[in-house]
């Protein structure tokens, strides 16, 4: 015997992002400090404002190597010294570049912070990049390039950003930078790096979890407060599209067992003034297991085991991807009920309850996201990196929530752009080729034939 | 650090936990239904898994995908996963919306047949196999999942098969299949529920006696053989997969003490001495000092019948042949092997799993989850809380006495990938540049 009735919910407790403060030191580093006292548990987490946007054309993944590097040795300790060190503490120190920063971050038990911050700021402010670790860093950074060619998820995600950006644009090439590239870059390109990005002013220090604001500050100031310098800034080109007509292309995967599938284009900077709009748009499309793309593609169709769309949020223009996976012989078929999804979306308002459902799944999700001291310290950062203001996860449910289906239909009309739809197919291009042609959105190139 | 954990029965014999996290206003609900892959019967592989996607199809009271759409409105997350040993279902909803996630996992517990069709078994069927072409077929070395269980564990045994199962087997399941598993695993003296997070304990217990109360016993489950297996192999399995890599990489698996067991901590202790992080053993010597080697890592299964399986995974640099790179996996195992590891490599691998303990139940699903394992594999969800301690107590002798008598070369089960002759590597950096143009 089961209940039939389904049960009605109470009201909602409150929930408030946890309080921060941010501390500014006299070398202009920024402090901000979110006590969060559940477990004895901290996250610290460094944003240096610089990444692979901020490389020269020819040194396309430098901002990688030189995180990765920032790992193999101070002025005091060898690399294996260092990671020993901090795994003796019990943590370790992740270090990478994304397209607008560089992060260094590590979760621990109170206990050891004191310690292990010391180490920290070391790696800031002392790194050795002796040449014979940068050397085996880069030689890595090839090998994971060499994979990339064999995993056609990580290909067709790589390969649709060369398709649609621009020859000259930094992101139609990967964070990490190319095999070609790589292959140019030297230890002194990684120290020159570092002393035009990473200097005070351009970095902010987040602790989050079991630590007070005046400990926080005073632990920064104790490691980092007598560095001195200030970042040097320049302008490179990132996100010009490609072309301003549809296409096709088809990288081929000889046997391959399905076909991964992007559908998309350039789309908006993260501070685009219709965000929430955005946002909620793409939730109903497809940013949800309940969107209109996945319940197509996957629980009407059984073509996929998952269909999603995103917005990638950078400072500038990133893509805008709807990505799946399809059994090769139905590749047509999905991309075809795909723009169906899309242009449904932009020919009437979806219905209230559509609505409802991705409002209230993003406004009641919310307390959810930030229940680990390192997603909280995360959500800091994000709001460093593209200058939100302070009370953003305040008003963050009320606009979610303000969000109507007029706003819905505007954004599918003005950011999803069907005239420059971009698609692309990692495949077995004897079964998928024929099947794109024939749809005829724009023309349809392989590999080989593409433009450089 | 302990956390508060409550346990009870109800008379059906569900098994019930309860851990109070009042730091916000959110609650994880957990079940774990004690089958998986092992449950299953021959000519069936990967119905435990498929069976796993039918309970998002509705059930008496719940419609077709209503139960995902149920929870994302209230604001909740949600899914479930299968092993070889059991199946997992969760949601993490806000506070107030504890009793929706109660009743949905007890309407398809209770009554799940009503809503069972042959097309959406079909439709499922198909996804679970484009799920497989995802995850195995279609991924650079994702047919490991398959290949190294099957050389660990004999035909006969329960954990030798596939988990995600043969297009065939998939291809066979039928609604028959999906009422006999039901009713023969899917019942409330079969699953462990747990729920952590915001909530009041009375009003929890009211909620599962009144949604969870009225559902049937089961009339028991057939027991599994025997699953003890020797340690050494008088010719230990080795198997080479030519393989659409770019780069060799080799599995060296041992059979180890199970999952709970106090022999099992040193195990699992010498699996992050090995490779855990880039302090590790193994990384620092094939990665780090002799560059013979791209990545490394190991670690354990957690099985909790028979035999656990550690297992060492190395992916070599371009320049390292297949040859090389067993060759010398091979030899530095040996070396700790006749010499051991040091009370530093110790230390420094407890300190991350301790780390690891404690900042894992910052989350509430994470608790729920492992409330949800210890009781549901070991019968006492209160050992959540004793794990740091039988951590802190692994000595030195016990890491090295494991490493002496389960690390020999009479121990070593070995699956190494190679890329296909005609592949990528062969041409070389061309192609890259070929792709990247």
């Amino acid at each position: 015997m089961t209940v039939a009735i389904r049960p009605v919910s109470g009201p909602s407790r409150d929930y408030r992002f946890p309080r921060f403060e941010r501390v500014i030191l006299g070398n202009g580093i920024n402090v901000i400090v979110a006590p969060v006292r559940k477990l004895p548990v901290v996250s610290v987490l460094a944003v240096i404002d610089g990444g692979a946007v901020d490389e020269a054309s020819d040194k396309r993944g430098v901002a990688e190597l030189t995180a990765q590097a920032l790992r193999e040795g101070t002025s005091n300790r060898d690399g294996l010294h260092l990671a020993m060190a901090f795994e003796e503490l019990g943590t370790s120190l992740e270090t990478g570049a994304d397209w607008d920063t560089t992060v260094a971050s590590m979760t621990l038990l109170k206990d050891h912070l004191p310690r292990a911050f010391e180490l920290f700021g070391e790696v800031l402010t002392l790194p050795k990049f002796p040449e014979g670790e940068v050397e085996r860093l880069r030689a890595e950074r090839l090998a994971e390039r060499m994979q990339i060619l064999s995993e056609p998820r990580g290909l067709a995600d790589e390969e649709f950003s060369r398709f649609i950006y621009a020859d000259g644009s930094r992101y139609r090439e990967p964070v990490v930078g190319s095999t070609a590239s790589i292959s140019g870059i030297s230890q002194s390109h990684v120290v020159d790096f570092y002393q035009r990005i990473f200097a005070p002013d351009a970095v902010t220090i987040i602790l989050t979890g079991d630590i007070g604001v005046d400990e926080g500050a005073g632990l920064v100031d104790r490691s980092l407060g007598t560095w001195e310098g200030r970042r040097e800034r320049g302008e490179i080109r990132v996100d010009e599209q490609a072309r301003r007509t549809r296409a096709s292309r088809v990288v081929p995967k000889e046997d391959a067992a399905q076909s991964e599938l992007r559908l998309g284009h350039v789309g908006v900077p993260r501070t685009n003034q219709d965000y929430f709009d955005i946002v909620v748009m793409n939730s109903v499309l497809g940013g949800l297991f309940s969107s209109r793309i996945n319940l197509n593609l996957r629980e009407a169709h059984g073509y996929t085991y998952g269909a999603s769309s995103y917005f990638d949020w950078r400072r500038g223009s990133g893509p805008f991807v709807i990505s799946t996976a399809v059994q090769s012989e139905v590749t047509g078929a999905a991309i075809t009920e795909t723009i169906s999804e899309i242009e449904r979306m932009q020919q009437e308002e979806i219905p209230e309850d559509e609505l409802t459902l991705a409002t209230s799944y993003l406004d009641g999700v919310f307390p959810i996201r930030y229940e680990t001291t390192s997603s909280i310290a995360s959500a800091l950062a994000n709001m460093v990196t593209f200058g939100l203001p302070e009370d953003y996860y305040d008003t963050y449910r009320g606009k979610i929530r303000s969000v109507t289906t007029a706003g819905v239909l505007r954004a599918a009309q003005k950011y999803v752009n069907m005239d420059e739809l971009q698609i692309l197919v990692v495949g077995d291009p004897s079964l998928v080729s024929p099947q794109v042609e024939s749809i005829g959105i724009g023309p349809l190139s392989t590999r080989e034939t593409a433009e450089p | 650090m302990q956390i508060p954990i409550e346990t009870f029965r109800l008379d059906n014999g569900l098994l019930v936990t309860l851990s109070q996290d009042k730091t916000a206003p959110i609650v994880a609900v957990n079940l774990w239904y004690h089958v998986g892959s092992a449950n299953e019967r021959p000519g069936r592989t990967g119905f435990a898994h498929l069976f796993e996607h039918m309970l998002f199809q509705g059930s008496e009271h719940v419609g077709a995908n209503e139960h995902f759409e149920l929870v994302q409105r209230a604001g909740g997350t949600l899914n479930g996963s299968t092993w070889l040993e059991r199946t997992n279902y969760f949601e993490t909803v806000p506070s107030n919306q504890l009793a929706l996630a109660l009743w949905l996992e007890a309407d398809r517990m209770g009554a799940l047949l009503p809503a069972m069709t042959q097309k959406k078994l079909d439709t499922q069927r198909d996804v679970v196999k484009n799920e497989r072409r995802w995850s195995v077929d279609n991924q650079p070395y994702g047919t490991w999942w398959e290949k190294l269980p099957a050389l660990a564990f004999p035909e006969s045994h329960p954990f030798h098969h596939s988990l995600i199962g043969s297009m065939e087997d998939l291809s066979d399941a039928s609604l028959e299949d999906i009422a006999q598993f039901f009713a023969t695993y899917y019942t409330p003296d079969n699953a462990v529920l747990s729920i952590a997070g915001d909530f009041e304990p009375e009003e929890a217990r009211r909620l599962v006696e009144q949604y969870f109360g009225g559902i049937a016993r089961g009339n028991g489950k057939p027991a599994l053989p025997a699953m003890e297996l020797p340690l050494t192999f008088d010719e230990p399995p080795r198997s080479v997969v030519e393989d659409d890599v770019s780069l060799p990489r080799l599995y060296v698996a041992f059979r180890s003490p199970v999952f709970g067991s106090d022999e099992y901590y040193a195990a699992s202790v010498c699996a992050a001495v090995l490779g855990m992080r880039r302090g590790s053993r193994l990384y620092r010597s094939l990665v780090r000092e002799r560059q013979i080697a791209a990545d490394v890592s190991a670690f354990t299964f957690d099985l909790s019948k028979g035999t656990d399986l550690l297992i060492v995974d190395v992916t070599a640099r371009p320049e390292t042949t297949p040859e090389t790179l067993e060759l010398e996996v091979q030899r530095e195992i040996d070396t700790i092997v006749t010499e051991g590891v040091t009370h530093n490599e110790i230390q420094r691998a407890v300190a991350l799993i301790q780390t690891d303990l404690i900042t894992a139940l910052q989350s509430a699903s994470e608790r729920a989850d492992r409330l949800s394992m210890f009781a549901t594999l070991l019968g006492d969800p209160r050992l959540l809380n004793e794990q740091a301690k039988k951590y802190a107590a692994v000595t030195d002798d016990r890491v090295n006495s494991f490493i002496r008598t389960h690390l020999g070369p009479e121990h070593r089960i070995v699956l190494l990938y190679v890329p296909r002759k005609d592949d990528v590597r062969e041409v070389g950096p061309e192609l890259v540049e070929a792709v990247a143009s």
